[in-house]
């Protein structure tokens, strides 16, 4: 039977470490003018460069150096005033040279921070995540296992590689241990990637995307008995792509490791694959020892070394930072923790700004996003980012309703059209002939028609108990088959039993 | 015609006297005269040859004003890439392959018109002094058959030297343009790391390799250093300045003044007592014309090999690792691709690739790295140090090229350390990234074969070793009142 | 004397994958203890007060403009191919992670 994880926090001090690779959205590779744009034909993205054909050389892609200048700056790091790139020499075929071009003892930012705030149950709690280092190096390119009953690598019979990845811009990033945060580490984690996912959004120097891989991390975990100092064996999930998977693959681990302790036997130092269907981990092949990556200075390239004036005029071009941002909107918006929260963990505060941009009401705006659209990704098993719905479509919506031309109920079916694909709100309320009763006269018709048919609770509403008239305006909407403003129903039904 | 210099074939070309067709012509016929006995070339294009010199000639008709070396042949070493046409590196790695890409000096030498014959043999993977590692057999020197003709750049020279060509590209890493320059009495240049691009050239040692001009005299590599050199953009390594005035300087050819430095340490033991006498002699010649001769001490160079053959095999090691029977070349046998990477390797690469690589792959491995790769590095800093100091004292530095004139072929094959030795004077420049030349200083007495007169210069000042060499090669050529190639054996009477 | 064993260059062929046939090993192991020698010599000479050169030139900050070039086509990036699929470089099963 599986371990409880309260019964392992309670013997057990989880002590982290984060590796994060980002692809860069830079227009061009690291070392060459290839294309980098996603989803091309394979190999159509490829020179005698990044396929590592004899006698190419690289030369670096001076926007790579400023975006990690950039990002270094965001986690506050120091700027190496020189820093060079080195060879890691390994076999493997997606890797063309067979050595990858990145940094080892020099790299160009070291020592930063990022804090990241989790929600508990005693409230918001902050903690600090030190940064070691980030790093430039190159991606490799992306092999197909065929044959095989499972289409993965182990028992397939043969690959097919397409190199079009190969040399696309990578930054590492890399934690220093994290310590200290018990029973929180697999909210920890999470909350990391995902405020170092919202930074590097907001810097413009990826797309971020983790389902399509430009955003990958790698989750080193150990645990050691509570009030020991030295650390425990540490295993490494490999590409936990998803900010949820983040948070399940270091809680499993922490269970699993626990697990072996108690037994006791022995945390194998390895490499694991995380599954995103069973949320377990899986061991990689062993090594027989431990890859001697032999690193020596790149001798194709020159050294890196930022003049100060470039790194102040990268750093005065920075944008706020998240949680800076976020407070502004928070204050701005009046939103209370636990609703800007739900929108943090649902990914929709980018959205939601954009909506009220546009001239949407905030909470009208927030409540959408949050509510309906929610609902209906969940529905469907994506992330609302991912539904064909723009801010541009909620906000003319919200606009709409604002402006009586809507009700709440109609919006919702504006909504399910502009997901279906019907067109935008306006085209929509065109095909579907949505249309909103604002004509007094036939309202007053249902009101009256509602009044006859429940005379006693028109009654107690001439009598001063307002909350009863929602049983009216229900009988009035239903009348008008939800075809009118409620808010409206309301004004018109109490003023005619006397109490507006 | 072939006997001439590729100086009086532009000139006899700009005259209308001959055509690019017919002198392209008259180079194949002589290849295919004299290779069998040479074996200069591993790959011969005679149609793409003849085409590049009609385009040339219709252009030169339509009057249009030419590069000073356009529609002049000339041979290329096979390490450098050319679109479509085979390059092998002298590997059986590579048989067959034909890159999709021009190295830059290739775009560069059709820029001006350039000829391209074909490709020259060369040790393979540019890791050798003999040219005989090459996987498609030894070449031959055309002064004795039975002979090296230095490496590992020995088909270009040897190419030079039977007048199957009257350019060739060199690449230096550690002597391969001047030692095999020296032992077939032709003229070498390793331009300034940086001076000329390595784009498209096939990596052996990245820090070290140098691509350069090869001729039958000086003015001639001066034109071909001219055409290929300057600053490219594909390669970081490029130097973004002008190219020494080496054309000017040649023509100049005054050397009235200026300080020629001996360095002490590379003569002496080891040396032949004949490539001795004749630099000794040819020291005399710059005297008389006015140079002042004075000696000057590189301690450090006592290293300079030892670290040569640490730094060079380390970069090789990883250099050599994309050739893994995944996306081209050979691949043989079967299993994983492990497997395929682990079998196609051992029978693709030749016994001294081997030995390199895995030098390399100790030399830079975790726990030997200081004690060898950092250490060579170390010695790179001291060597340049003592440049610095003795260019203090002098213009230009000069040495013998090769200790030896041309050994036989065979003599030296299972000597490693007796094989290294020949690069002894002309890796210090491939450590400290300067410029050196190699021109004929005579025939040795003992052996009546060619030796080499080595002139260094500091970094970026190509253009003294220029002046310098044209001085000694005009002295010379009066004293023997024909170019040395003259006194060569008829080759092609077979 | 710097003592190489036959292990040792079998490891290192290994990491450099080569796989080498024993009587290459042995011969191999001795030549390597022989060129070690005459190279190690370079430790005489590389005090801590020596800076390293790696690179000849004093070079720095070479970099690119980040604009997209011409790629190669599918069939030059494949033309060389031992073998291919789908316009896709056909391999041998790898045998690694997972
Ligand atoms: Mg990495
Ligand atoms: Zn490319």
């Amino acid at each position: 039977m599986a371990l409880k994880y309260e019964d392992v926090i309670a013997k057990y001090e989880p002590v982290l470490g984060l590796e994060v690779h980002v692809e860069l959205g830079t227009e061009s590779k690291m070392f060459c003018g290839c294309n980098t744009v996603f989803g091309a034909a394979p190999n159509t993205q490829t020179c005698p460069v990044c396929l590592g054909l004899p006698g190419s050389l690289p030369v670096v892609n001076g926007k790579a150096i400023e975006y990690t200048i950039a990002i270094g700056l965001a986690l506050n790091c120091s700027i190496a005033p020189f820093s060079r790139f080195a060879r890691k020499n390994y076999f493997y075929p997606d890797m063309p040279k067979n050595f990858q071009t990145s940094q080892y003892d020099e790299p160009i930012c070291v020592n930063g921070y990022l804090d990241v705030t989790i929600d508990t149950e005693e409230g918001p709690k902050e903690f600090r995540v030190e940064i070691e280092r980030v790093h430039m190096e190159e991606d490799t390119g992306k092999s197909l296992h065929m044959g095989g009953a499972t289409g993965r690598i182990h028992g397939a019979d043969y690959s097919l590689l397409d190199y079009n990845r190969a040399g696309i811009p990578l930054v590492e990033i890399v934690t220093k241990v994290i310590t200290g945060t018990g029973k929180y580490a697999p909210e920890v984690a999470k909350a990391y990637v995902s405020e170092l996912r919202d930074i590097l959004r907001g810097l413009g120097v990826s797309d971020v995307k983790m389902e399509q891989g430009s955003l990958r991390c790698d989750a080193n975990v150990s645990l050691r008995p509570i009030g020991v100092e030295k650390l425990g064996t540490r295993s490494e999930t490999k590409n936990v792509n998803s900010l949820r998977s983040v948070e399940r693959a270091v809680r499993g681990e922490m269970i699993r490791h626990a697990e072996l302790l108690n037994n006791g036997e022995k945390v194998v130092q390895e490499t694991r694959h995380f599954h995103e269907d069973t949320g377990l981990t899986t061991p990689g092949r062993s090594k027989e020892q431990a890859e001697d990556y032999r690193y020596f200075p790149e001798p194709d390239l020159v050294p890196v070394a930022p003049t100060p004036e470039l790194i102040e005029k990268i750093r005065a071009s920075l944008p706020e930072k998240p949680s800076i941002r976020r407070k502004k909107l928070q204050d701005a918006w009046q939103v209370p923790d636990k609703e800007m929260a739900a929108m943090i963990n649902a990914d929709v505060l980018d959205l939601v700004e954009a909506t009220v941009k546009l001239g949407a009401d905030p909470t009208r705006a927030r409540s959408w996003w949050l509510g309906e659209i929610a609902r209906l990704a969940n529905e469907k098993g994506v992330a609302a980012a991912e539904l064909p719905i723009s801010s541009a479509d909620v906000a003319e919506i919200v606009v709409l309703i604002e402006k009586g031309e809507l009700t709440d109920k109609l919006a919702r079916q504006v909504v399910e059209g502009v997901i279906a694909g019907e067109g935008r709100p306006s085209e929509i309320i065109q095909s579907r002939g949505i249309q909103v009763v604002s004509d007094d006269s036939a309202l007053m018709a249902a009101i009256e028609k509602a009044i006859a048919l429940q005379p006693d609770v028109a009654e107690k509403v001439r009598g001063g108990h307002v909350p009863a008239a929602g049983a009216l305006i229900g009988a009035v909407m239903k009348e008008t088959k939800g075809q009118a403003d409620a808010a409206k129903v309301r004004e018109l039904l109490l003023k005619h039993l006397g109490q507006a | 015609m072939i006997k001439k210099t590729a100086t009086e074939m532009a000139s006899s070309l700009k005259a209308g006297e001959i055509s690019s067709v017919e002198l392209t012509q008259a180079h194949l016929d002589q290849i295919a005269k004299v290779d069998s006995e040479v074996h200069a070339f591993l790959y011969v294009d005679s149609e793409g040859a003849i085409n590049q010199a009609r385009a040339i000639d219709e252009k030169r008709k339509s009057g249009a004003d030419l590069p000073p070396l356009a529609g002049v042949p000339l041979a290329l070493k096979d390490v450098m890439t050319q679109k479509g046409i085979p390059t092998t590196c002298g590997s059986k790695m590579l048989e067959g392959w034909r890159p999709p890409y021009d190295s830059t000096v290739v775009t560069r030498l059709k820029e001006n018109g350039v000829v391209i014959l074909g490709k020259t043999n060369m040790d393979e993977f540019a890791m050798g002094s003999s040219t005989e590692n090459s996987a498609y057999g030894p070449t031959h020197n055309p002064w004795d058959l039975t002979r090296i003709p230095g490496g590992s750049g020995g088909g270009s020279s040897a190419a030079l030297a039977a007048f199957e060509a009257p350019l060739a590209i060199g690449t230096d890493t550690g002597g391969s343009i001047r030692q095999p320059a020296a032992v077939t009495g032709t003229v070498g240049v390793k331009p300034t790391y940086g001076g000329v691009s390595r784009y498209g050239l096939v990596a052996f040692s990245s820090s070290l390799d140098q691509a350069g001009p090869c001729a039958r005299t000086v003015l001639d590599a001066a034109h071909l250093h001219e055409a290929i050199g300057g600053y490219d953009k594909l390669d970081s390594t490029s130097i973004n300045a002008p190219i020494p005035p080496v054309v000017a300087a040649a023509k100049d050819g005054n050397v009235k003044g200026m300080k020629i430095g001996v360095i002490k340490e590379l003569q002496g033991d080891g040396y032949q007592p004949g490539v001795l006498k004749l630099f000794n002699e040819s020291l005399e010649l710059l005297a008389q014309q006015g140079a002042e001769i004075v000696e000057v001490s590189c301690k450090y160079f006592d290293y300079a090999l030892a670290a040569y053959y640490l730094i060079a095999p380390s970069e090789c090691s990883s250099n050599l690792a994309r050739f893994d029977a995944m996306r081209y070349g050979m691949r043989i046998g079967s299993g994983s691709a492990e497997d395929v990477m682990n079998l196609t390797r051992q029978a693709g690469f030749g016994r001294e690739v081997k030995r390199r690589i895995i030098l390399g792959t100790y030399a830079l491995s975790s726990g030997y790295y200081d004690a060898y790769y950092g250490s060579a590095q170390k010695v790179r800093t001291l060597i340049s140090r003592d440049f610095e100091n003795a260019f203090k004292f002098a213009d230009v530095l000069v040495s013998p090229t090769a200790p030896t004139t041309a050994f036989k072929i065979g003599e030296k094959a299972n000597d490693p350390i007796a094989m290294y030795l020949n690069d002894i004077a002309t890796i210090p420049t491939n450590l400290a990234g300067i410029g050196g030349m190699s021109l004929p200083s005579g025939l040795a007495e003992e052996d009546g074969l060619p030796a080499g007169f080595q002139i260094m210069a500091p970094a970026m000042q190509d253009d003294r070793m220029y002046k310098v060499g044209s001085a000694l090669e005009a002295a010379l050529l009066t004293k023997w009142g024909q170019p040395i190639l003259a006194s060569a054996p008829q080759l092609g009477a077979k | 004397m710097s003592n190489i064993s036959r292990d040792d260059v079998a490891n290192l062929a290994k990491l450099a994958r080569i796989d080498m046939s024993d009587s290459e090993l042995d011969h191999l192991s001795n030549e390597l203890s022989v060129i070690l020698d005459a190279v190690a010599r370079v430790q005489e000479v590389a005090g801590a007060e020596v800076p390293p050169t790696s690179h000849p030139l004093p070079l720095k900050n070479v970099f690119r403009a980040d604009e997209v070039r011409s790629s190669l086509t599918p069939e030059e990036a494949l033309s060389g191919a031992p073998a291919q699929e789908e316009q896709r470089f056909k391999v041998p099963q790898i045998l690694g992670e997972e």
